[in-house]
């Protein structure tokens, strides 16, 4: 384990402590760790292992997933623009989840709402490759985001406003700038092993990544399967943003920016820079959802609306850095 | 946007009203002194009751759609006598009413509409107290020429409410919680019902005197005796909803701590009021009882 991996996991528990001390009801840290360890079953234990633990796990699980679909689509299309919120991915997320929901499939059957957030995940993916084309260029994969983006998320609303429930409008917002607020360990359960399970096949797609680095041609010859590659990127994002969508709705950046900002620190190279980037997700959201607690205690202020503050900033540097370096 | 549903839209209530109470005081001179309306259009799911409760024989011609539905509505079997409208401009001003009653949801385009087609509108903030509902009675036959019959309704809502009264407030201690977690404070329609059924109420615990959104860890931490919910999910899903099924409330139900106050009673200010305090009333024998 490299120093930058150990220093990122020793912030990640930190945060993770912090995120479980920090709540409406000013419980002292210790006071509340105790409850969450060795309390009995009196409230104080109720709020730590159904109110704070869900909220601190699902940060770890729905940023470190971020995170490394981020890194890992980036490696893929040798593009530091690429991202599942702008590439769409998290908006066709976000449709599969609201489909589940407003149909009723997501009450009948739990797995539903992964599942089909999952799918429609799959399908943005496949689309953004197909538009972008297999080298995507900047402007291609940005102009193919727009598009899936903006189409999925007009969906979206459309949906939310045809259903029959007269608060179900409202939530267009969670579902574009998502939140963690009162989730429980079902939400834990039901997008931890699409998470996972989407996160293995990009972690095992390393050594393609790094190959890929030298061109096509060169991985090719190195024996790297470009089709398996792709198949895996498509898979393991989908897994990952389709349940992370589900559960938190769409936070954006955090695959943008936690890969820039590690990039210099792993040597650039994909195989390293994977991993950093889940434990800087998971850092990212964990902090984020923080901040949208100390800040606004009493309004349930959107995560995205933190992260989009510290990530459209550094899209905004990369898009200048981009053209400065006159690519299309 | 016309809006029904209780305890979520008390912000919207408040910024509502702030706003309209600039349009009810410009609109005040206009009246003057004017014979009674003969037809009389209601907009607004409040002032369709009001106006079903104070208005003589035939003048009431048409209310909205939303006071049919019992969901909402303390009065969906009277409401069938009534035509419906659906609150657009067009259609109101076909009716060719004298007077055009609304509640401070409506569609300020849709009033604002009315008024520059030579229509006279009243504007009903939502009631706030107990107060609030006896003026609104009286407000609403000075409106209608209907003095006498709104105050005798009046006068009898008071003399029914002070024989329900508890007499003190210092009960046991409830909570409203609702979609989103939302919760009524002290200085709501819901708070005074609470209090005059002798209920503490658990949201002055948390300082929200007005109302508003009390996190799912206080609700645990404050430990209620009663948890009052809206008693009707609605069709279809929304994850402000989803809270109701969190395991905490999960636990409250199944150690029987909560109770389902139809929100139709509650929603404007009625008389129909006093159902969920004699409700709230039974409840709170039967926690003192146990």
């Amino acid at each position: 384990m490299s120093r930058v991996t150990a220093a990122l996991a020793g912030l990640v528990i930190l945060l993770f402590l912090v995120s479980l001390s920090i709540g409406p009801a000013g419980i002292g840290p210790l006071t509340s760790l105790n409850a969450l360890l060795v309390g009995s079953d009196g409230p104080l234990a109720l709020v730590m292992r159904e109110i704070r633990l869900p909220r601190a796990l699902l940060a770890v699980l729905v940023g470190g997933g971020l995170g490394l679909s981020g890194a890992a689509l980036q490696g893929y299309l040798r593009n530091p623009l690429a991202e599942p919120g702008l590439i769409g991915v998290s908006a066709t997320a976000a449709f599969g989840a609201v489909l589940a929901l407003q149909t009723g499939l997501a009450a009948a059957y739990a797995l539903a709402l992964p599942a089909f957030a999952l799918a429609f995940a799959a399908a943005g993916v496949v689309l953004v490759l197909l538009l972008a084309g297999p080298r995507g260029g900047s402007v291609t994969l940005i102009l193919a985001g727009i598009a899936v983006s903006s189409l999925a998320g007009a969906l979206t609303a459309l949906v939310l406003n045809l259903s029959p429930n007269p608060f179900a409008a409202n939530e267009i917002v969670f579902w574009m700038m998502g939140s963690l607020a009162d989730r429980s360990m079902r939400h834990v359960w039901l997008a931890a092993p699409f998470i996972a399970a989407g996160a293995l096949p990009l972690l095992l797609a390393r050594r393609g990544l790094d190959a890929l680095t030298l061109g096509e041609d060169a991985a090719e010859a190195m024996g790297i399967r470009l089709g398996r590659l792709r198949l895996a990127l498509v898979v393991g994002v989908a897994g990952i943003v389709g349940a992370a969508t589900a559960v938190a709705g769409t936070i954006g950046f955090v695959g943008l920016v936690v890969p820039h900002v590690l990039r210099p620190l792993t040597g650039a190279r994909p195989s390293r820079l994977l991993p950093a980037s889940a434990l800087g997700g998971a850092a990212l959201v964990l902090a984020a959802d923080i901040a949208v607690r100390v800040v606004l205690p009493g309004e349930d202020l959107k995560l995205g609306v933190v992260t989009a503050l510290i990530g459209a900033p550094v899209f905004l540097r990369l898009i200048l850095r981009t053209r400065a370096e006159g690519a299309p | 946007m016309r809006r029904a549903g209780g305890r979520p839209m008390s912000v919207f209530r408040r910024i509502s009203e702030a706003l309209l109470v600039g349009v009810v005081l410009a609109a005040a001179p206009a009246m003057g002194e004017t014979a009674a309306p003969g037809r009389v259009v209601s907009l607004n799911v409040c002032t369709d009751q009001l106006a079903m409760l104070v208005a003589g024989e035939g003048q009431l011609v048409s209310i909205s759609r939303l006071t049919r539905d019992p969901a909402y509505s303390a009065m969906a079997d009277e409401a069938l006598a009534y035509p419906v409208n659906q609150g657009r401009a067009e259609e109101i001003y076909l009716l060719a009413p004298d007077l055009v009653l609304s509640g401070s949801f409506s569609s300020l385009a849709t009033t604002e509409m009315l008024r520059r087609l030579g229509i006279a509108v009243e504007v009903f903030p939502p009631a706030n107290s107990f107060a609030d509902v006896a003026g609104q009675i009286r407000r609403m036959g000075g409106i209608l020429g209907r003095e006498a019959a709104a105050e005798s309704i009046a006068l009898r809502f008071e003399q029914d409410l002070n024989a329900l009264r508890a007499d003190r407030a210092s009960g046991p201690r409830a909570a409203f919680y609702g979609a989103g977690g939302w919760t009524s404070g002290s200085r709501t329609l819901d708070g005074e019902a609470l209090a005059a059924a002798g209920f503490s109420n658990v949201a002055e615990e948390a300082g929200l005197s007005d109302g508003g959104m009390l996190p799912l860890e206080l609700l645990a931490l404050l430990e209620p005796d009663l948890v009052i919910t809206g008693g009707d999910d609605g069709p279809g899903f929304s994850r402000r909803q989803e809270i109701m099924s969190h395991p905490i409330l999960a636990r409250i139900r199944a150690a029987g701590r909560d109770a389902g106050l139809p929100g139709s009673d509650r929603v404007c200010g009625t008389p129909h009021i006093l159902r969920a305090v004699r409700r709230l009333a039974e409840l709170r024998r039967g926690l003192e009882a146990r």
